[in-house]
């Protein structure tokens, strides 16, 4: 099966070059864009996070937040990384009052301030680095490193959404999946082979529901 | 679990790396996206960039490079070296950049660090100390800039708290003291940095042995272990820093199947 149009949502909060190059290593020929009809008209769609859930949140107070609903209503593969996963929640511990898009029911929380690693020094925030998880799931690979850069993760109502776990001073949500949608805390783009196996498997028929 | 990383450090120059290295059958060992595309191959966990350019005419050099770095190296890429403003920011991550080092504009103006935190995320912004003892004074180090010219007189830990609390999302920190020796890093100044933020430290100069990465990230409590030379000599590849890390003990991404 061919790849299609992949369309990354382009928020206007950061750098998407490390995603789109990410998609090109893979053989897509990635197109950026903030228009509702050209995200709405891909085969694919990618949400990337940088930046805020605050400014996110706004960002997807409009028509390009209704456009992902709607995109991810048709049941066409979405893939969301970093924010781009948060995003999909209720709200977020990060920007109180702020609605998130709601597919899924569930909050995004801060890491604790007083979690400690196991020699009892504290965790640092952000969890910046490559983390190892635990999942099996098809789509990850049990055991591999990925490359996580964050303070907030999410915390689903449904905890058959979680795909694969973390552990930072306790396991965390690392990924989720649910029929069409596929979204991962790390960042496969920046995750090496690792990572790009996992865009692979997106931009693969390989399903992951 | 978290594992420590290991970064290699490229000095470039109008493009170029400074010091040569001698990675075997290397095209050309002053491309900086080649030996950058050696050192993920050779499983690090990041690659920095530290531009040397003397003038700011030739930055365009500096992008072209990012963003060529960026096209095929899919870890984590850091640059640094003459971010000034905001539109320097925006450049080098809209060329490619994960993460943008500031350090001297910092301290002339420690308002720009919180609003391009705010603006670009804190993941994006980290903020490099310079740092050397104070002669005569146990447990004192002052910040210096301009490439270790200019001493400003600011406490370092107090830096280190206050760049914290401005938002940058991990610190660089350079023993000055150290820098250039291969005889360790300060792990009394990486200890007590590490101890008083609540953000990761990125310990840097001085690495010469395999031990001294080991006690960085152990005695120095350091988050991830940047060196240049000891790679770029060609004493050790990161693959063999990363296996030695293992048998000791120490949590680290193994080198990737392929």
């Amino acid at each position: 099966m061919s790849a299609g149009r992949v369309a990354i949502v382009d928020l206007g909060l950061g750098n998407l070059h490390s995603v789109a190059k990410a998609f090109e290593r893979a053989g897509a020929d990635p197109e950026l864009s903030a228009d509702p009809e050209v995200l709405l008209r891909a085969d694919r769609l990618v949400m990337p996070g940088q930046g805020a859930f605050k400014e996110c949140a706004h960002a997807l107070a409009g028509e390009i937040g209704e456009a992902v609903r709607a995109w991810i209503d048709s049941g066409r593969p979405y893939l969301g990384i970093c924010l781009g996963m948060q995003a999909l929640f209720e709200s977020s511990e990060e920007a109180p009052g702020e609605k998130g898009l709601g597919i899924f029911r569930g909050t995004v929380k801060r890491f604790a301030s007083d979690l400690l690693d196991a020699e009892g020094n504290p965790l640092k925030v952000p969890h910046i680095g490559w983390n190892q998880i635990d999942s099996t799931h098809p789509v990850f690979e049990d055991g591999e490193w990925y490359y996580f850069v964050h303070s907030y993760y999410v915390v689903p109502d449904d905890e058959s959404l979680i795909a694969a776990t973390a552990d930072y001073g306790g396991p965390f949500c690392a990924a989720i999946a649910r029929d069409n949608v596929l979204a991962c805390q790390f960042h496969p783009e920046k995750s090496q082979h690792a990572g790009a196996r996992v865009i692979g498997h997106f931009l693969g028929d390989v399903s992951w529901s | 679990m978290l594992a420590k990383r290991i970064i290699p450090c490229l000095d470039v120059k109008e493009g170029r790396v400074v010091k040569g290295i001698n990675f075997v059958g290397l095209r050309d060992a002053g491309d900086p996206v080649e030996s950058a595309q050696r050192y993920s191959d050779g499983g690090a966990d990041e690659i920095t960039f530290l531009d040397i350019t003397a003038s700011h005419e030739n930055r365009r050099t500096l992008f072209d490079l990012v963003d060529r770095t960026a096209s095929t190296v899919a870890v984590p890429l850091t640059v640094g070296g003459g971010v000034r403003e905001r539109r320097d920011v925006s450049e080098l991550l809209h060329a490619g950049a994960d993460k943008v080092s500031i350090n001297s504009a910092a301290v002339a103006n420690p308002t720009f660090v919180r609003d391009m935190s705010e603006a670009y995320g804190a993941q994006a912004i980290v903020v490099a100390i310079d740092a050397k003892r104070v002669p005569g004074e146990e447990g004192k180090w002052t910040v210096y800039t301009h490439g270790g010219r200019r001493d400003t007189g600011l406490d370092a830990i107090a830096w280190a708290e206050k760049m914290a609390d401005h938002g940058a999302g991990e610190i660089l920190l350079t023993s000055m003291d150290r820098d250039g020796t291969q005889d360790g890093y300060d792990l009394v100044l990486t200890r007590t940095v590490v101890d008083a933020i609540p953000i990761p430290v990125v310990a840097s100069g001085g690495v010469g042995t395999l031990g001294h990465v080991h006690e960085g990230l152990t005695a120095g409590g350091a988050d991830a272990a940047l060196a240049a030379s000891i790679f770029h000599d060609g004493h050790y590849t990161v693959a063999e820093v990363k296996e030695y890390l293992l048998d000791h003990g120490v949590c680290v991404r193994p080198p990737e199947r392929t």
